[in-house]
């Protein structure tokens, strides 16, 4: 399972490969598609099978074998006290591994109806929704308009800080983890609005997309998170 | 910076010099239908609405742009002025039967500050496929050299001192219900089949002239 998706290896500066497929030489971690625990057409008509399989298949697998790349990199950088390389590749290892990380949350913040896509939150999570935004349809509202603003590629985000002990909504371009704009910030809820996540869908029509996506958001995962942090 | 003059300084949607059917099958109708008739409408549409009232109503595309970016900063307008702007720009760019190689003195200007047309291919290529989420590729003119550029989401190099000369737009919604994932297949198949050379050229000239 895990050698299907495993980059290829190099060989370093002469030394010979380990017989590890996932372990690199001196032991860094690579990463590994990870499988969705639903079928690429369980989200329809939220989100069609198609645009799922690419997504999933295409350019989550693109992050993953890229940022195993980028790290293989960086460690023989790092071997060889190789300053400016190891700086030259903190771009890479932010695109790809942010969004390793980013797609690994979403596939989790997704879930068919009738596995629990799509209803409301309950419990700790359902009632700090409510203090913070005055009701689901506030925080829905205030996400989407957001998510729909947000200019070029992105993600839109329910996060907790942790510190602060409460929920906030923001963005972030590109593929950077919501982390990136707060060392406090728990993602709960993202939502791709990078146009490859709705184009063959919804085409142009974000909007209509970040309509119809809360009807497979899967609020058991976010109040685990939830619970687990607070 | 002086302007490229073939982009109109008035708000208006200005359609492809072609069909919208007439770079398949390169680039198919539907895309032109839906990367022509709704996004580059909505940011002409939307321009005209968020200058309405203020004092930039009124003034060209250019000075809208040059005035709201801001040193990256960007101030509202600037997204839907510069991408009225860069839709507009990336139309001209292309053409039914257009890509190859170009000839006479562009070749001869592209094999001077490139070494060779397969390495300005290479560069080109690698800048429209490695900017990293929205944006564009260029090929761009300052200080009397051509060079390659790559600008995230709608910047262009007006903002950066150089004059445009031609562009892919590497925004997803270009390409993908052409190639999806497959960015390097859309960037090659513009390369070899859609760019307008004479287009390129033209803008050269009045590159060059106001640079005089």
């Amino acid at each position: 399972m895990a050698i299907r998706s495993v980059a290829s290896r190099r060989t370093l500066a002469g030394l010979k490969e380990t017989s590890s497929r996932v372990l690199g030489l001196r032991g860094i971690q690579t990463f590994t598609l990870p499988d969705l625990p639903y079928d690429y057409s369980a989200l329809e008509p939220a989100i069609s099978g198609e645009i799922m399989q690419i997504h999933h298949q295409k350019h989550h697998q693109t992050y993953v074998t890229n940022y195993n790349n980028a790290l293989e990199q960086l460690d023989q950088a790092v071997n060889n006290g190789d300053a400016s390389t190891v700086v030259k590749l903190h771009s890479a290892i932010k695109f790809n591994g942010g969004g390793h990380v980013n797609h690994s949350i979403f596939w989790k913040n997704l879930a068919p109806v009738n596995q629990g896509g799509g209803e409301p939150p309950k419990g700790a999570l359902g009632g700090a929704i409510d203090t913070h935004f005055g009701s689901l349809e506030g925080l829905v509202k205030k996400m989407s308009a957001e998510g729909a603003a947000l200019q070029g590629s992105g993600w839109v985000w329910l996060g907790l800080d942790k510190e602060l002990k409460k929920l906030v909504v923001d963005t972030t371009a590109n593929q950077d983890p919501l982390v990136t704009k707060g060392g406090s910030l728990v993602p709960l809820v993202g939502i791709d609005v990078w146009e490859h996540a709705y184009y063959l869908q919804y085409k142009n029509v974000r909007p209509d997309y970040l309509k119809n996506v809360w009807k497979v958001i899967n609020w058991n995962y976010a109040s685990e998170v939830y619970e687990k942090e607070c | 910076m002086a302007a490229s003059a073939a982009v109109t300084a008035n708000y208006v949607l200005k359609p492809p010099p072609y069909p919208l059917d007439a770079l398949e099958p390169h680039m198919s109708k539907q895309t032109l239908e839906f990367h022509w008739g709704k996004h580059h409408r909505a940011y002409v549409d939307n321009l005209k609405k968020q200058v309405l009232g203020s004092e930039l109503e009124g003034k060209a595309l250019e000075h809208i742009i040059q005035n709201t970016y801001n040193n990256g900063d960007l101030l509202p307008p600037f997204n839907n002025a510069a991408q009225a702007w860069n839709h507009e720009f990336f139309w001209e760019s292309m053409k039914p039967g257009g890509g190859g190689k170009p000839s006479g003195e562009l070749l001869a200007l592209l094999e001077r500050d490139f070494t060779s047309y397969e390495k300005f291919y290479d560069e080109f290529n690698a800048a429209a496929a490695t900017q990293f989420g929205a944006g564009w590729a260029w090929l761009a003119y300052a200080d009397n050299k051509l060079k390659v550029v790559k600008t995230p989401n709608a910047v262009n190099p007006l903002v950066l001192g150089s004059f445009p000369l031609l562009t892919i737009d590497v925004w997803e919604h270009a390409y993908y219900l052409d190639f999806q994932n497959r960015r390097p297949d859309y960037i090659k198949t513009f390369m070899n089949n859609l760019v307008s050379w004479e287009a390129v050229s033209s803008r050269l000239e009045a590159a060059k002239a106001a640079s005089a």
